[in-house]
């Protein structure tokens, strides 16, 4: 039964959506039930997997039994695993969320929701990268009809934006692709790393395609000159379907790390590919993106925002690609795609309950809910590093894990000021949401009854910030090993290969 | 053959790419589907153009690489699905803004 272990997280949104989809004419509570139940389930499978994972080995599941490099395999390594279970635990709070009422603003919500996550799952365990080109197809397309989930025009035209956006991307991972496979004759990653190390290929376009791949990854995870995009879309998303997507970006910059540690650093022609460029870009992200936040007008645009800067500090890690940066970057993962869905979330609960004002920066109605500015207050302290929260200590290990690099001054200097005008963004729109009233509403909103499912769900996302800190030696040791698995590209090669010598004709 | 199947695949993307760059949805819309185009011809060819050879091995007869084919044949249903909804997405917002600018406003 373990060896199935690997294939369960894709299969079980994938069976809940079959599920979902036959069973309609149940009416909604049938399709929260399975989709609820799908996400628990989820969970233990994820949770299974990491412990797996964690004995030491790559995992390698060939699907149909074709080994690799000619069948297709999932590959679990303990980052792969990790971020399965942080994909469940987020899509689970997400879920809860939505079947508050959000679900029934729209047809088939609880199908696309599961076939995202069965996207985003198969994207993170997938050891073939047009595997993960069909991966990321299937995530985007369940994503871009959630963007649009509870209608409008600004959904609709976020919508065509966006789709249009990722359509030209998938073209460019085509492309990349096509060369890569018409250069290495392979797209097995394993085996890509294995054919980069081997000598007598066109270099020229060997380079040319890991860039293409490194071009659209960083379009996923919104590095700077591609990253406009991003503070619409998620903005424009309803709140549970925000939270989801914030792993969206966590898709691309992990792909960066992965194929940075296992295929490009090992070998010469590519060992250099990203020096020089990726850093002042990463870093102009984080800037763009503070700058960005300092001039939202409402919370959830803050928190589009926020996702984009925690998305260019992460975009630092692949620049030195050591396991003391990764493993500081995965532990700084965790905590911020928590912190920034918990925001959203919150950004919604703030918005009803504020009548017209909605969460734009202005003074408004009184708010009778000290949980919620509370839960703000934690999320706003981690996701901007304020001790004792999980961010402080991300920031904390990120920084010092690159003090030694070249470029120290410079990274500590960006991130710690972006912090700073994080911090000043966040703390005057907590003021003006939280403790400015205006004189047009002296009494407040009308009463809202607490909803059970609503609050559990922030809940979980809140307080991760808290317990990831608590907790912090066992996860950030996790983190380390992980780190330390993914720089060891041989064991990842040899675990998917196998002993078996490959005999290839050359090709003209 | 080369040189004809790469100025098709140039002159697909230039074109693709012009219309693209038009702030209306339906142009958009062709621009990505001429873009398609191009991107599966050349996956085409990134398995070497061979005349008269099946994708099929068999002993002593020659033979062209049938993974691209299998890769082209995906890359068409994916982007057949994702053009499709982009034109139903299109269609809303024609209906709901009586525009077909992407980034039409509210109607008044």
């Amino acid at each position: 039964m373990s060896q199935h272990a690997a294939i369960l997280p894709i299969l079980i949104p994938f069976a809940a959506a079959l599920l979902q989809l036959a069973t309609k004419g149940l009416g909604i509570s049938a399709q929260r039930a399975i989709g609820l139940f799908g996400a628990v389930l989820g969970v233990f499978a994820a949770i299974w997997l990491v412990a797996l994972a964690d004995a030491g080995s790559v995992l390698v599941y060939a699907l149909g039994d074709w080994s690799a490099p000619f069948g297709i395999v999932l590959a679990v390594d303990r980052l792969a695993a990790m971020m399965v279970l942080l994909t469940a635990l987020l899509s689970g709070a997400a879920l809860l969320y939505a079947s508050a009422g959000f679900d029934e603003r729209g047809r088939h919500f609880h199908p696309l929701f599961q076939l995202q996550v069965f996207g985003l799952q198969g994207a993170f365990l997938t050891g073939d990268l047009f595997n993960l080109f069909v991966f990321f197809e299937v995530m985007l397309l369940a994503s871009y009809a959630l963007l649009a989930h509870g209608g409008g025009l600004a959904r609709t035209r976020a919508g065509i934006a966006y789709v249009a956006l990722n359509l030209a991307g998938s073209a460019l991972f085509l492309i990349a692709l096509g060369m890569l496979y018409g250069t290495l004759g392979t797209l097995n990653l394993a085996d890509v790393a294995l054919r980069l190390q081997t000598p007598g290929m066109d270099v020229a376009s060997a380079r040319l395609a890991c860039m293409l791949l490194i071009a659209v990854f960083a379009l996923k995870a919104a590095l700077l000159p591609l990253s406009f995009w991003l503070p619409h879309a998620y903005a424009a998303a309803g709140a549970p379907v925000a939270a989801l997507f914030v792993i969206m970006t966590k898709v691309g910059i992990v792909s960066i790390l992965r194929v940075q540690a296992i295929a490009f650093v090992p070998a010469a022609v590519t060992a250099d590919l990203l020096d020089g460029w990726l850093l002042p870009l990463a870093l102009a992200t984080v800037l763009f993106a503070a700058v960005g936040a300092l001039a939202a007008l409402r919370l959830r645009d803050l928190t589009a925002w926020l996702v984009l800067a925690s998305a260019g500090t992460l975009l630092v890690a692949p620049v030195f690609p050591q396991a003391a940066v990764s493993s500081a970057a995965l532990y700084y993962l965790v905590q911020s795609t928590f912190v920034a869905a918990a925001l959203f979330l919150i950004a919604e609960l703030v918005a009803v309950r504020r009548g017209d004002v909605a969460d734009a920066f202005q003074p408004g109605p009184r708010l009778h809910t000290p949980w919620l500015g509370l839960a703000f207050l934690l999320a706003a302290a981690s996701a901007v590093g304020l001790p004792p929260f999980a961010g402080f200590l991300g920031k904390l290990m990120l920084l010092s894990a690159l003090r030694d690099s070249g470029s120290a001054t410079a990274i500590w200097s960006v991130l710690l000021f972006a912090g700073l005008l994080l911090m000043l963004a966040l703390a005057k729109g907590g003021e003006r949401l939280f403790w400015e009233r205006s004189p047009k509403h002296p009494h407040g909103n009308t009463h809202h009854p607490f909803c059970w499912r609503r609050s559990l769900a922030v809940a979980l996302l809140v307080s991760p910030a808290l317990l990831l800190a608590l907790f912090a030696r066992p996860v950030s040791d996790y983190a380390a090993r992980a780190a330390a698995q993914l720089h060891d590209p041989q064991a990842y090669i040899s675990a998917v290969l196998g002993p078996h010598d490959i005999t290839r004709e050359t090709r003209p | 053959m080369e040189a004809l199947i790469s100025i098709a695949i140039g002159l697909l993307t230039a074109c693709g790419v012009f219309l693209m760059l038009r702030a209306r949805t339906f142009p958009l819309i062709l621009g990505l589907t001429l873009l398609s185009y191009a991107v599966n011809l050349f996956l085409f060819a990134s398995g070497r153009l061979r005349m008269d050879a099946p994708p099929l091995i068999r002993d002593g007869a020659s033979y062209t690489d049938p993974l691209p084919q299998a890769l082209v044949l995906t890359a068409i249903v994916i982007g057949f699905g994702m053009t499709a909804y982009l034109v139903m997405l299109a269609l809303r917002a024609l209906a709901e803004s009586g525009d077909d600018s992407v980034d039409a406003r509210e109607k008044t």
